[in-house]
């Protein structure tokens, strides 16, 4: 069981950081990755999840999706998205993981729409808002909580998937752990422990500056409001 | 020329040809990914609705317990995987354990939940009518409770179901290393696809029955509707 030294060792030895190949390589591939992912996830699935939050319509079919892509492997649509026009390289691991993203944030999106009182919608016309300003100045700032919150579910889950991107040799801190199972647990066992450490990490800072985002956009009132 | 348009032809998302030709292979690869599904499904529920009844008991550790598998399932599957992947004797068991530890937290999550929201009054009047704390459990609060732990089982299966191919990349994905290697074999989309589609109907029939299943085990909720 010593392969928790090992693992010591092989972070401690700075080239594995600075190599081609490196944890700084890697990451960067990953947080591109990431970059790719979330943005394309947020054009897709907010403007549908508000659109249909504010008309009250589709709430099944947002469920159905969600139930449907969590049967759906990751690896699948991994495997299966290069093969399409999309080509190899970035792109169809970035669609992919955006698929998986948008579930939570067009759920979230709708219960946000949802939430705002009735009464607080009237006022707003009643002071001769438009349906566009009513959108923007009133329903948008009361949902930005919801929306922070669906931000960061599918932050966390872009950064734990984009880990498999490795599987189809799309790069990211995926690829330390799969060179290393490559290598052999005996040979490599300190490297897959390391591989899996940065992997983890890096999902837990994302969830808490997702968490820490939640709060700055979240006015104190509405945060003192949910925990009660 | 006409071999690059027959390259193209030759390499269908579906082939019939193939899944005769390979029918023993991926006859073989379905039914170890329902092996591990259903191993570490039974492992997960059986220790789940342990533990979830133990936070129920001792109700100042639920808190802790809650948030505790709050955190653990931001875990990313490989991550979790390269962890136990050097510890455990064999890979094969490393995958089960990787399964078995995801499932548990959505199903301690669910059944947690699930036994709080038992009423007040529903649980004096059991402790009035001579109820023991294991007879109550019994006969009162789990069943009470059974709904919400069934959807957390059924949750915790479907995604179990699509976890499992992340094994392949330590050579024991079951449907997920069919996938793999028909990826690293000149991306053989007939594999991928049969593959890819295996898993998902999976995830769906293993849905269903457990929807039977609460069905049959919650016959008043029938009624009642």
């Amino acid at each position: 069981m010593n392969y928790f030294s090992d693992m010591i060792v092989w972070l401690n030895d700075p080239l594995n950081w600075t190599n081609p190949d490196g944890i700084l390589v890697r990451l960067r591939e990953h947080l591109l990755i990431m970059a790719g992912a979330l943005p394309l996830a947020m054009v897709v699935a907010w403007p549908i999840g508000i659109a249909f939050g504010r008309s009250n319509r589709g709430g099944n079919l947002i469920v159905v999706m969600s139930n449907i892509t969590l049967a759906i492997p990751v690896l699948a649509l991994l495997t299966v998205l290069p093969l399409t026009g999309l080509g190899f390289g970035r792109l169809p691991v970035v669609v992919a993981l955006a698929v998986f993203a948008i579930p939570p944030l067009l759920a979230t999106a709708f219960t946000g729409m949802r939430e705002i009182d009735p009464e607080v919608r009237d006022a707003a016309r009643g002071m001769g808002m438009g349906s566009w300003e009513r959108l923007w100045r009133v329903e948008l700032p009361l949902a930005v909580p919801y929306l922070a919150s669906g931000l960061r579910t599918a932050a966390v889950q872009v950064a734990a998937t984009a880990a498999l991107a490795s599987f189809v040799n799309g790069g990211g801190l995926g690829t330390i752990i799969a060179a290393g199972f490559g290598l052999g647990v005996a040979a490599a066992g300190g490297q897959i422990l390391a591989g899996g450490l940065l992997v983890v990490v890096l999902a837990l800072v994302v969830e808490g500056l997702g968490a820490l985002l939640q709060r700055l956009v979240t006015p104190r009132p509405l945060r003192e409001a949910r925990r009660a | 020329m006409s071999s690059l348009a027959e390259a193209k032809a030759g390499n269908p998302w579906f082939s019939w040809q193939y899944v005769q030709d390979n029918a023993e292979t991926i006859r073989a690869a379905l039914i170890e990914h329902v092996k591990f599904t259903v191993e570490a499904m039974i492992i997960a529920t059986v220790l789940g609705v342990l533990l979830a009844v133990v936070a129920y008991w001792v109700r100042p550790v639920a808190g802790p317990i809650l948030s505790l598998t709050g955190v653990l399932y931001t875990i990313p599957s490989l991550g979790l995987l390269a962890f136990v992947g050097p510890l455990m004797p064999s890979l094969r068991s490393a995958v089960v354990l990787a399964l078995v530890i995801y499932a548990l937290l959505v199903i301690v999550r669910s059944t947690l939940t699930a036994l709080i929201q038992v009423p007040a009054d529903v649980r004096e009047a059991a402790t009035g009518m001579g109820y023991g704390k294991l007879a109550r459990l019994w006969r009162v609060e789990l069943p009470l409770a059974l709904p919400g732990m069934l959807t957390g089982v059924r949750l915790a299966t479907v995604s179990t179901v699509a976890l499992v191919t992340v094994g392949a990349l330590i050579g024991n994905g079951a449907l997920g290393s069919l996938l793999m290697d028909g990826f690293r074999n000149n991306f053989y989309k007939a594999q991928i696809a049969t593959a890819a589609i295996l898993c998902v109907l999976l995830a769906l029939v293993f849905d269903t029955i457990l929807l039977l299943i609460g069905r049959a085990l919650t016959p008043w909720r029938r009624r009642a509707a």
